[in-house]
C-alpha cells in the first residue's frame, strides 16, 4: 500500500475567519495541516473574558474549525513568552512616552520564532498564518521577498517588517492574493463555523481599547502626573500620566482652547505632554532603530522608497538613509503629520517590503 | 493508518465490551425510574442494587454504605463538604495532603473562602505526605483529614491506614480519594481504616459521569446535592441507571482481574521505564523512591518541553499526558511535581505514561521504537 506523504504545515489559528480560511485552503491543496493556537494570557480571572482575540471562546472557535476541517488542533501555552516580550515591551514603551506596536513584536518573536521551532519539532517545515501578505522567492538570487497583500484595505505586510530571511523561508501566507470579501465567501462556502464572526480590530490583550489601564495595572508605580504645555513652554494643563497620550491625539486633553490642540510631543523624562496646532504635527524626517532589511543586509547608500509610518497611512515618497548599527534616517519628500515614536516605519518599493524599523525620534 | 497506542489510562479508560453491553441493555430494557413503585421502577432499582453490590465488593464494603454520585469529583465534594457541614462548630478545620487532586484542593479552597481553616500537609521529594506534618496539624479543631490513596500523576501510594489511625486519635474523620488506586491495587475500606472513600467508574473500564462515595456507617454527613430522597437521602436525583449498571459491570471485572492484571501491567511498566532510562540520555523517573501503583510512570526528559513532546507523540499516534490539564486545553504546571520540590524546568519536562489492562507488549515495543527519535528531534530544535 503506497502512502502519499503530504507536506506537513503548521497553521497559526486564532479562531478568526482569516486564519480559519488559511487552514482550509491549505488542507484543500493537499497539505498535512496541523492547527496550532497560542494561549497568550491567563483566562482564569473569573468568568469575564477580556481581550478581543485569543480568548477562551476564540480558542474554542479555532478548535471547532479544526474539527470541521478534520485536522488535529493543539493549544500551546506561550503566556510567559508573551508577557516577557510583547506585554512588557508594550508597557515599557508607553512609559517611555512612545506608542507601541505590539502586533509586530508578536509576529516576529512569537508567531514566526516560537511557532517555527515548534513546527520543526512536529515535523513541519513551514508555518502559515492568515495575514494578508505575500512571500515569494527571487529565482535568480534565492532571496525571499515580502510583499503586500493584494487587498490594499486589509494588507498587513506593515506588521511583518521584522521578519528575517530565515523566517520568511518558512512562512506561508495563503490569503495574500485574496480580498477580504473573497475570504468570507470561502468561509461560508466551506461552512466554517466562524464565517460570520466579526474581525478583531483591537490589540488582542487590551480590553475595550483601554490601553492606559493595561499600563497602570502592570506598572502602577510608574504612572505619574505631569504638565501639559504649549509649544512655547507655557503650562496649559495637567495630566494623570503620559501613557494616556499619543502623538496627534486631539481628544481627552482636558483643555479648552479656541483652536483645536493636538499632542505634538511627549517627554518622558520631564513627564511633559506638549500640545500644539495641527501644523505643529508635521515633520519631514524621522530616525528609526532596530532596522530590519528584508533582503538581509543593509544597503551601502541611500535608497528611494515609499515609507509608511502607521498602519492606516498611505506610504509617502521618501529617501531612506542607512546610518549603520541597524539605524536609519527617513527623509520624506513632503512633511508627514503625527509621526509617532514607538510605531514602525516600513519602506516599500511598490508592493515589495524593503524593510522597516522602530521610530525613535522625529526631525523637523 | 496505524492504530493508535493509548497510554493515558489514568485520564480515562476504554470501556470493556461487557460494560457497553450492560449499559445498552439497560438503556433499552430497564428505563424505569428506580424510585417508582411499579414494575418498571423495580426493575431499574434492582439493576442499581446489583451494581451497588459489585462496587461494594470491589472495596470490601457493605452495599448499604455505597452512595452513587456523578463521578469521583462529586464524591470528593460530598465527602469534604458533607463532613464539614455536619461537624460540630468547634471542628471546622480541614487538613489535606499536599498533592491531592484538584477535586479536593479546590473544594478545600472554596471552603476556606467561606471561613473553614485549611491546612495543607507538606510532602517529600517523592510526594509522600510527611507523617510528622500530619501529627503537627492534628488538633481538636480538625473535622476531617483528606489524603489520597494513590496520586494520578506519579502513581505514588500514601500510607493511608497509618494516617487514618493518627486522625482518629484526635477525633478527626479520614477521607481518601481512592480514584486512582481502585482496580490497580487491592483497596479495602477495613484495611485502610478510613471513614470515607471516593472512587470513579471511568478509571477502570466503566462509563464517565458516575462514581461512588463509601461512608462508614454512623458517619455524620450533610447532603450536597439536595432534593429527593435517593441514595438514602444522601444524594438526590434520579439515578443514572445505565451508568450505574456500567459501573457495576466494570467493578466486577476489575475485582475478577485484579490479581492477574496488576503484575501484568507492572511488568510492562517496568519494561517501558527501564528501556527509556537506558535508551534515552537525560531521563529520570519522578517519585522513583516511593511505592507506586503498577501502571504509572512519570518521567522527566531533560531539555524537552513536555507540551511539545505530548503533541509530537500524538502526531505519531501515541497518547500520553502530564496529568494536569486546564480548561483551555493547555497544560498547567503540575502542582504535584512542584509540591515535591522539583525544579521548574524538570516539572515542565515531565510526562506521564499510564498503562492499562488493554496495553500490550507490542505497544510498548512500538513506543520504544518511536520515542528516542522524537526526543532527539525535540532536543535538536529546542533552544531551552
Amino acid at each position: 500500500m503506497s502512502v502519499v506523504q503530504s507536506k506537513r504545515i503548521v497553521v497559526a489559528m486564532s479562531g478568526g475567519v482569516d486564519s480559519s480560511v488559511a487552514a482550509a485552503l491549505l488542507k484543500e491543496s493537499g497539505y498535512d495541516v496541523i492547527g496550532l493556537s497560542m494561549q497568550l494570557y491567563d483566562q482564569r480571572e473569573g468568568d469575564v473574558t477580556f481581550g478581543s482575540c485569543c480568548t477562551i471562546d476564540d480558542l474554542h472557535d479555532a478548535r471547532r474549525v479544526a474539527v470541521s476541517l478534520g485536522i488535529p488542533h493543539y493549544i500551546i501555552n506561550l503566556e510567559r513568552r508573551f508577557e516577557e516580550t510583547v506585554v512588557a515591551n508594550f508597557v515599557h514603551e508607553y512609559l517611555a512616552g512612545r506608542t507601541p506596536l505590539p502586533c509586530a513584536h508578536c509576529n516576529s518573536e512569537l508567531k514566526f520564532a516560537e511557532l517555527i521551532d515548534r513546527a520543526s519539532a512536529f515535523g513541519a517545515d513551514e508555518v502559515a498564518t492568515g495575514h494578508y501578505a505575500r512571500v515569494d522567492q527571487d529565482q535568480a538570487t534565492g532571496r525571499w521577498r515580502l510583499l503586500r497583500g493584494v487587498d490594499s484595505t486589509k494588507d498587513q505586510a506593515y506588521f511583518l517588517f521584522p521578519l528575517t530571511q530565515a523566517q520568511l523561508a518558512h512562512a506561508v501566507f495563503p490569503l495574500g492574493h485574496l480580498r477580504k470579501t473573497e475570504v468570507r465567501e470561502l468561509a461560508r462556502a466551506q461552512g466554517l463555523p466562524v464565517a460570520d464572526k466579526r474581525d478583531s480590530q483591537e490589540i488582542c490583550f487590551v480590553p475595550n481599547n483601554d490601553y492606559a489601564s493595561v499600563v497602570a495595572r502592570r506598572a502602577p508605580e510608574a504612572v505619574l502626573p505631569g504638565r501639559i504645555e504649549d509649544t512655547s513652554g507655557h503650562l496649559v494643563g495637567q495630566h494623570e500620566g503620559i501613557h494616556h497620550f499619543t502623538i496627534g491625539q486631539r481628544k481627552g486633553l482636558g483643555i479648552s482652547a479656541p483652536a483645536p490642540l493636538y499632542v505634538v510631543r511627549i517627554d518622558a523624562g520631564t513627564r511633559t505632554v506638549v500640545v500644539g496646532a495641527k501644523t505643529d504635527l508635521e515633520r519631514s524626517a524621522l530616525e528609526a532603530t532596530s532596522v530590519n532589511w528584508i533582503a538581509g543586509g543593509e544597503p551601502s547608500g541611500p535608497v528611494r522608497a515609499t515609507a509608511q509610518i502607521r498602519y492606516r497611512h498611505a506610504p509617502a515618497a521618501a529617501t531612506i538613509e542607512p546610518l549603520g548599527t541597524a539605524r536609519a534616517r527617513i527623509v520624506f519628500d513632503t512633511p508627514q503629520p503625527a509621526i509617532t515614536p514607538g510605531q514602525a516605519v516600513v519602506f516599500y518599493d511598490g508592493d515589495e517590503v524593503l524593510g522597516g524599523g522602530w521610530i525613535s525620534a522625529t526631525l523637523r | 493508518m496505524t492504530t493508535r497506542i493509548y497510554l493515558d489510562h489514568n485520564a480515562t479508560t476504554p470501556p470493556a465490551p461487557e460494560v457497553v453491553d450492560g449499559m445498552t441493555r439497560s438503556l433499552r430494557e430497564a428505563f424505569g425510574n428506580a424510585s417508582s413503585i411499579h414494575a418498571e421502577g423495580q426493575r431499574a432499582k434492582a439493576a442499581v442494587d446489583d451494581a451497588r453490590t459489585e462496587v461494594a465488593r470491589l472495596i470490601g464494603a457493605e452495599p448499604g454504605d455505597i452512595i452513587f454520585t456523578g463521578g469521583g469529583t462529586e464524591a470528593d465534594n460530598l465527602a469534604i463538604r458533607g463532613v464539614l457541614d455536619a461537624a460540630a462548630p468547634t471542628r471546622s478545620r480541614l487538613v489535606v495532603g499536599g498533592i491531592e487532586h484538584e477535586a479536593v484542593i479546590n473544594t478545600a479552597k472554596a471552603l476556606a473562602k467561606r471561613g473553614s481553616a485549611v491546612t495543607v500537609l507538606r510532602v517529600d521529594r517523592d510526594g509522600l505526605v510527611d507523617p510528622g506534618a500530619l501529627a503537627d496539624a492534628l488538633a481538636d479543631d480538625v473535622a476531617l483529614v483528606s489524603v489520597m490513596t494513590a496520586n494520578n500523576e506519579t502513581g505514588v501510594i500514601q500510607r493511608v491506614a497509618e494516617f487514618a489511625r493518627l486522625a482518629h486519635g484526635h477525633g478527626a474523620l479520614f477521607h481518601t480519594d481512592a480514584v486512582q488506586a481502585v482496580a490497580k491495587i487491592p483497596v479495602d475500606v477495613a484495611a485502610l481504616e478510613v471513614d470515607l472513600l471516593a472512587l470513579a467508574a471511568h478509571k477502570f473500564g466503566g462509563p464517565k459521569g458516575v462514581g461512588a462515595l463509601w461512608l462508614r456507617r454512623g458517619t455524620l454527613l450533610s447532603g450536597v446535592i439536595t432534593g429527593g430522597r435517593q441514595e438514602r437521602n444522601r444524594r438526590a436525583g434520579t439515578e443514572n441507571v445505565p451508568a450505574i449498571v456500567g459501573f457495576g459491570v466494570a467493578a466486577r471485572l476489575a475485582r475478577e482481574r485484579l490479581a492477574t492484571d496488576g503484575p501484568l501491567v507492572g511488568a510492562l511498566r517496568a519494561r517501558l521505564e527501564s528501556a527509556i532510562l537506558e535508551l534515552i540520555p537525560g531521563t529520570a523517573v519522578n517519585a522513583a523512591g516511593a511505592p507506586r501503583v503498577p501502571n504509572t510512570t512519570n518521567i522527566a526528559f531533560e531539555n524537552v518541553e513536555a507540551e511539545s513532546l505530548l503533541i509530537a507523540l500524538d502526531l505519531e499516534g501515541i497518547a500520553v499526558s502530564t496529568g494536569s490539564a486546564c480548561s483551555s486545553g493547555t497544560l498547567e504546571p503540575s502542582h504535584v511535581l512542584r509540591a515535591m520540590g522539583l525544579p521548574h524546568r524538570r516539572v515542565q519536562s515531565s510526562i506521564r505514561f499510564s498503562l492499562g489492562s488493554t496495553t500490550t507488549g507490542e505497544e510498548i515495543d512500538r513506543v520504544l521504537a518511536v520515542l528516542p527519535g522524537v526526543v532527539q528531534r525535540l532536543r535538536a530544535v529546542g533552544r531551552r
